[in-house]
């Protein structure tokens, strides 16, 4: 085989890792393209900050939806199933959780928002899914939620979904958890 | 130790060595070509068999005759035998043999690696098909695999797939390299890449897509593999996953992978439209380009396949806009296709048939993906029978035909015999009409709202399935007559001249026929 030949093959046999390191680089491009553009319905938490406080709100519906994933069988829903908020002021909301089983079970939520342009002018000070929920048997529990819709929200939008989805993470490995927690943050 | 002498001793024959082993050692570009193009031929069978089993099933709204989970597993290995087994390695054989004949070069840059590239894809094969015989079937859950389908309720032969998917991706992606190195480095003088053959052409900018997506499938099943059997969640939400990715990042590989199983094909029916019409072709330069904006384009168009995910309004307005911007080479090339016919000497010979019912067909295929394109009417269209006539239509009368085009065109130059033109023409018009009278109808029943990947369906789509299975059963077996019209080409008849066809050119047409095992071992003189 002659030189040129070679570094062509040479060149060739490079790309074939780098696209395959590529393959799995969209898992963390996706996760930040998600957070930059706020689409896909998923959220952040922010920081408290004072300049999405106003006076000048105007109403809208908040309603708050909450899912078990498969088999999971606590008892999980909102306090109240929709609620008359005033953007541009901060909000509470709690939720309401049951173990029904007689094992200790670990259990993680995660939110969606609709309409997905809704989701970057949510901004939520603090929420149960930032962390894990660990429940002895029979044991039930208030999960608060913290919130604020910023005036920035689209005109068009007068009705924001907030749903939940609890998963029973009990048996997954908690070093991988701990490493998918500090990617969603 | 004998064996090592003698294989010695072989080196200063010409002819290629005797029994099994030639066909397992072999570093000859022609031997790794037949050898590609046969075996795509068996598990064109095999995939078509099942999908007989398919139309069987639905010939008739309830159950028949096979469970629902086992028809399941047949929509899906079907899918992943045609496009992995079936097309893309037919394609590659054709490479084989072509591309060094083409540009007048001795044999592939890399023959060992061709070896192995070749070798190990029946292994990949036969561990996917040995899924069949294992606990809990085969897969079931479509070719494009989403999880979590496939990790969290997949069957336990998923890991089998997974390896066989990474086999099959090791195959290819050597191919490729194989094609590139070849293409780039060993045209004889004065093959400047402007003036080599559009078949090579559409290799070279294939093997470039395959080589760029390849490893983002195998990725994709690597993260399947870890999330099933390592504790990752890549695509399980309850560990801070998403199923989504999933699919962004399959389509980022299946997009590109739809035009690597149609761009040799573009190379085929240029050749043989050229050859049949007596003129040259229409513009050259326009169909070379718009081969590569092809290429180009289909990195950005991913997500047309999963508009009703919930993207936001810009994306989808994006990819529907890219995705018809796709049309405009696509016109091109048909145009030219068109302008090369106009006022030819035109002669119907099968490849010319299959070549014009190509040109015709694949069409249609193209504009009833246009509609889906259109993201208000994907909303409709979605998983029915629409886009399943859609891309068989781009699939089947276009990839396919366009590879049963190529082997009556090459036939003679491979095996020095011509094949049967009776028979020929038999074959070309009971797959016309069988291919129409299959997929056609189902444009109809999937616009009235039949999902896809059902193994039953309500009464009021049964004539139009019936009308399908009948045209399936037509269109499958006449390729039994394909098979015979082949192995009776190679086993003799009508000596074929070096020129083959009277208005053929190119160097693979100066040549003896057949084609001696060594070809231009001192690069031809091309002006």
């Amino acid at each position: 085989m002659n030189k040129e030949a070679k570094k062509t093959l040479i060149r060739l046999v490079v790309a074939v890792p780098l696209m395959f390191a590529f393959g799995f680089a969209l898992v963390p491009l996706y996760n930040v393209f998600c957070e930059v553009t706020g689409i896909n319905g998923k959220i952040f938490q922010s920081e408290h900050n004072d300049e999405f406080i106003s006076e000048e709100g105007r109403p809208i519906a908040l309603q708050f939806i909450s899912t078990n994933n498969e088999n999971m069988p606590w008892v999980f829903k909102p306090s109240e199933q929709v609620m008359e908020i005033q953007t541009g002021k901060y909000h509470s909301a709690t939720f309401y959780v049951k173990n029904t089983t007689n094992k200790k079970m670990t259990a993680q939520a995660v939110p969606s928002v609709a309409p997905s342009n809704a989701a970057e002018h949510l901004k939520k000070l603090e929420c149960f899914c930032f962390e894990q929920q660990e429940l002895m048997p029979g044991e039930e529990a208030i999960l608060p939620v913290r919130l604020l819709v910023s005036n920035q929200l689209p005109e068009n939008i007068k009705n924001i979904i907030l749903s939940y989805t609890i998963f029973d993470i009990t048996d997954y490995n908690d070093e991988v958890l701990a490493h998918n927690q500090m990617d969603m943050e | 130790m004998s064996s090592v002498i003698e294989n010695h001793h072989d080196d200063h024959h010409h002819g290629p060595a005797k029994g099994i082993t030639r066909w397992l050692y072999t570093t000859n570009h022609k031997d790794i070509g037949t050898l590609y193009l046969w075996f795509s031929f068996a598990m064109f069978l095999i995939g078509g068999a099942m999908a007989m089993v398919i139309r069987a099933e639905l010939f008739s709204p309830g159950m028949q005759i096979v469970e629902p989970e086992f028809y399941n597993q047949m929509i899906t290995l079907h899918g992943l035998i045609m496009i992995f087994g079936g097309v893309m390695p037919a394609f590659v054989g054709l490479a084989n043999w072509l591309v060094p004949m083409m540009i007048g070069a001795p044999d592939m840059a890399l023959p060992r690696m061709n070896n192995l590239s070749f070798w190990i894809l029946p292994f990949a094969f036969f561990i996917l098909l040995s899924s069949l015989f294992m606990e809990g079937g085969a897969p079931n859950f479509g070719w494009t695999f989403y999880a979590p389908l496939s990790t969290t309720y997949a069957p336990p032969s998923v890991t089998f797939f997974i390896f066989s998917v990474h086999i099959m991706g090791a195959s290819s992606i050597m191919g490729s390299i194989n094609v590139v190195v070849t293409i780039m480095n060993m045209r004889a003088p004065g093959v400047g890449l402007m003036k080599m053959p559009l078949f090579v052409w559409s290799w070279l900018i294939t093997a470039y897509l395959l080589i760029a997506v390849m490893p983002v499938l195998a990725g994709a099943v690597t993260m399947m593999l870890m999330d099933i059997h390592f504790g990752t969640s890549f695509f399980n939400a309850a560990g801070g996953g998403d199923p989504v990715l999933f699919q962004h990042i399959f389509w980022f590989f299946g997009h590109p992978e739809v035009y690597i199983m149609i761009l040799p094909a573009f190379g085929i029916v240029s050749h043989i439209i050229e050859t049949f019409s007596r003129k040259p072709l229409f513009g050259y330069a326009s169909m070379v380009w718009a081969m590569l904006s092809i290429a180009i384009l289909s990195f950005v168009v991913w997500a047309h396949h999963m508009f009703t995910v919930g993207m936001p309004l810009a994306a989808e307005i994006f990819f529907m806009w890219a995705t018809m911007l796709i049309a405009v080479p696509t016109g091109v090339k048909v145009f030219n296709w068109v302008a090369t016919m106009f006022r030819g000497s035109i002669t119907f010979e099968t490849p010319m048939l299959f070549a014009c019912a190509f040109v015709v067909l694949f069409t249609i295929g193209g504009l009833s993906g246009l509609m889906l394109a259109i993201v208000p009417a994907d909303f409709q269209y979605h998983d029915t029978y629409f886009v399943v006539a859609h891309f068989h239509y781009v699939l089947v009368p276009g990839a396919i035909f366009s590879i049963m085009a190529a082997v009556y065109y090459w036939i003679p130059k491979w095996s020095g015999n011509m094949y049967d033109e009776r028979l020929g023409k038999l074959h070309f018009w009971l797959s016309f009409i069988g291919v129409n009278v299959t997929f056609f109808p189902q444009h109809f029943i999937g616009l009235a709202g039949m999902p896809r990947r059902y193994p039953d369906y309500a009464l009021q789509f049964a004539d139009w399935n019936m009308v399908s299975s009948v045209g399936a059963f037509l269109f499958g077996f006449s390729q039994l007559l394909f098979l015979f019209i082949v192995i009776k080409t190679v086993m003799g008849g009508k000596k074929a001249t070096d020129q083959v066809w009277e208005g053929a050119k190119g160097l693979e047409w100066t040549v003896a026929s057949p084609a001696p095992y060594h070809t231009f071992s001192t690069p031809p003189k091309v002006d």
